[in-house]
């Protein structure tokens, strides 16, 4: 039922592995795990080595152990803190925005009516796209402020043609990755609601509940865990947002859309800043840890009550 | 519904239809940038970043055609990354699934709640030692070394999703064949893979997906020769009106087949984004 649920197995007894056989369970398991420990763990590790050297590419002869200077570095530019917030206001505003229209639409397509199963294969379609074509097809036809859909339509509708990706990059990046990510939360809420029994609304309706009443009472609690799950599973996703800014504003204008796997990329690849970019990527594992973390917590707490109840 | 003045029939008819149609409006909205691509794709370039916008023309294939020859190798590329790392992850993935399945210890939990966490450790986390690593191995911009990278991105998937289909395998099935002499890997070849096909075809699904969709270690481990659809999408990021339709239609070759996997999966693609937290 949870993330964190036991297999369910554990409850069985597990039969005693017979003397002889040469293939043992432990001995299944751990190829995936070694490779897992030397793909993930090892190169972690090192990101965390490298983090405490000044060490670049352009001069790697030279690579002094400076401690924590580069967290200092990271910490103290104001700059950076700029980059911080964005990568917290592009995932922050995604998840609210996506969760809003994702539920709307779970809400709405949890009723019959004729093409409803159609309709909702086609509405996950966006989330399918790869995030470069995303970028580059937003950025070249429909955000585009002379040949663009979108400002076409506003010149249409009487104002002035808008270069969004310069006059509102933040917004327009969130508007674009909300287009990706509303049918996750769509799926996942709309599982959720499927799960809803209906002799409860039935109940609710006969005791003359109002849809909102409804809303507030019964379909929201039962909620909860999906929301959870989206919360969880957007908010490490999109702490680590990287194609969409790639294809579209390259961070920019100036650092408008700078997210912190963005500014690791340009430090690593374009200014060979080893020490640097491997700071940056344990301040954004660590970041990513503690909200997963807290989030799990709550789901499994939130679970865990409901299990009981 | 709501006790008022308006007659009820009347509410039952007229409210449903206003949402209905709102959600076909909502739809509509949602997949107008699809649809817009797709319909650049058969304009010719002068229509497909005219003003305003053209809307009636006569379809053409001469941008699939145009497209085509730096497709190719992209397709490639992406298709060997892709089946690839699917088929390794299954390698690694299948056995560690079934012996926490069917042989669970103390431990199988932690395991595989830590196999779990590995997917949600950032690729910048990662990838500065293992660009070095890459470079000093001469793995940079070779499929192998995209392959091990799509692996570890889909193995914790594999475990995780095969686990549950195996656990839902009665066990006395297996104490059964056990009764009968059966070893270890009888049991997973003979019982377990058998029985639980439907979940390899669910999770190869998604797999592919995901694999094939990535972008951080593509763009950041390949340059030319490896370099998979993802890469070559990226290279239109700045074609100011030039090349829209071409680009329209190799976006289009691109997202198809994963849109069709995809809708196809739908039901799967619950289980396996949620880590099948939610059903």
């Amino acid at each position: 039922m949870t993330t964190a649920a036991p297999p369910t197995t554990a409850t069985r007894v597990p039969p005693a592995p017979k003397r002889g056989v040469r293939l043992t369970p432990a001995a299944l398991v751990w190829p995936a795990l070694l490779y897992l420990i030397l793909t993930t763990q090892v190169p972690f590790f090192m990101t965390v080595y490298y983090s405490f050297f000044r060490y670049n590419l352009v001069d790697p002869t030279s690579r002094p152990f400076v401690g924590l200077a580069n967290y200092a570095a990271l910490l103290t530019d104001p700059q950076n803190v700029h980059i911080l917030v964005n990568t917290v206001v592009l995932a922050g505003g995604t998840l609210l925005l996506t969760l809003v229209i994702g539920g709307a639409l779970a809400l709405l397509l949890h009723r019959p009516f004729v093409g409803r199963a159609l309709l909702r294969t086609l509405l996950i379609s966006s989330f399918l796209v790869m995030p470069v074509v995303t970028a580059v097809v937003w950025k070249n036809m429909l955000l585009n402020p002379v040949f663009g859909f979108f400002s076409w339509l506003v010149t249409r509708l009487g104002g002035t043609p808008v270069d969004w990706l310069a006059q509102y990059p933040m917004a327009s990046l969130i508007a674009m990755i909300t287009w990706e990510w509303t049918p996750f939360a769509m799926l996942i809420l709309l599982t959720g609601l499927q799960s809803l029994p209906d002799d409860q609304l039935e109940a609710a309706r006969l005791d003359g509940a109002g849809p909102l009443q409804e809303f507030r009472h019964i379909v929201l609690p039962h909620w909860t865990q999906a929301i959870q799950v989206v919360v969880l599973m957007e908010t490490i996703a999109l702490l680590q947002v990287y194609g969409e800014i790639y294809g579209s504003t390259s961070g920019g204008p100036g650092i408008a859309t700078t997210n912190l796997p963005y500014f690791i990329y340009q430090k690593a690849f374009a200014e060979y800043n080893i020490g640097l970019a491997s700071a940056a990527g344990v301040i954004t594992v660590i970041l990513t840890n503690i909200l997963a973390v807290y989030l799990l917590r709550m789901i499994s707490r939130s679970s865990g009550g409901r299990a009981h109840a | 519904m709501t006790t008022s003045s308006t007659p009820l029939t009347s509410r039952l008819r007229v409210r449903p239809i206003l949402l209905t149609v709102l959600t076909y409006l909502i739809a509509l909205a949602f997949l107008f940038p699809l649809v817009w691509m797709l319909l650049a794709a058969l304009k010719t370039e002068a229509q497909a970043f005219a003003t305003p916008p053209v809307f009636r023309f006569t379809p053409t294939l001469e941008n699939f055609q145009k497209a085509l020859p730096a497709y190719f190798p992209a397709l490639k590329n992406s298709l060997i990354a892709a089946l690839g790392s699917t088929l390794l992850a299954f390698v690694l993935g299948l056995p560690a699934a079934f012996a926490l399945a069917v042989y669970p210890t103390r431990r199988a939990h932690g395991t595989l709640t830590w196999m779990l966490s590995t997917r949600m450790m950032p690729a910048v986390g990662v990838i500065v030692p293992l660009f070095l690593l890459f470079r000093n191995l001469g793995l940079l911009d070779t499929l192998g070394g995209l392959i091990l990278m799509y692996t570890t991105m889909n193995l914790p998937l594999v475990v995780w999703m095969m686990h549950s289909y195996m656990s839902e395998i009665p066990f006395a099935i297996y104490e059964a064949a056990k009764v009968d002499g059966a070893s270890v890997s009888q049991e997973f070849f003979r019982i377990a893979l058998p029985l639980s096909m439907p979940g390899v075809a669910a999770t190869a699904l998604l797999a592919l997906i995901f694999a094939w969709n990535e972008v951080f270690f593509a763009i950041n481990l390949t340059s030319a020769d490896a370099a998979p659809l993802s890469v070559f999408i990226g290279s239109f990021k700045t074609s100011e009106g030039l090349f829209w339709a071409q680009m329209s239609a190799a976006a289009t070759l691109t997202v198809l087949p994963v849109l069709i996997f995809g809708w196809l999966a739908q039901r799967q693609l619950v289980r396996g984004l949620s880590f099948g937290a939610v059903k």
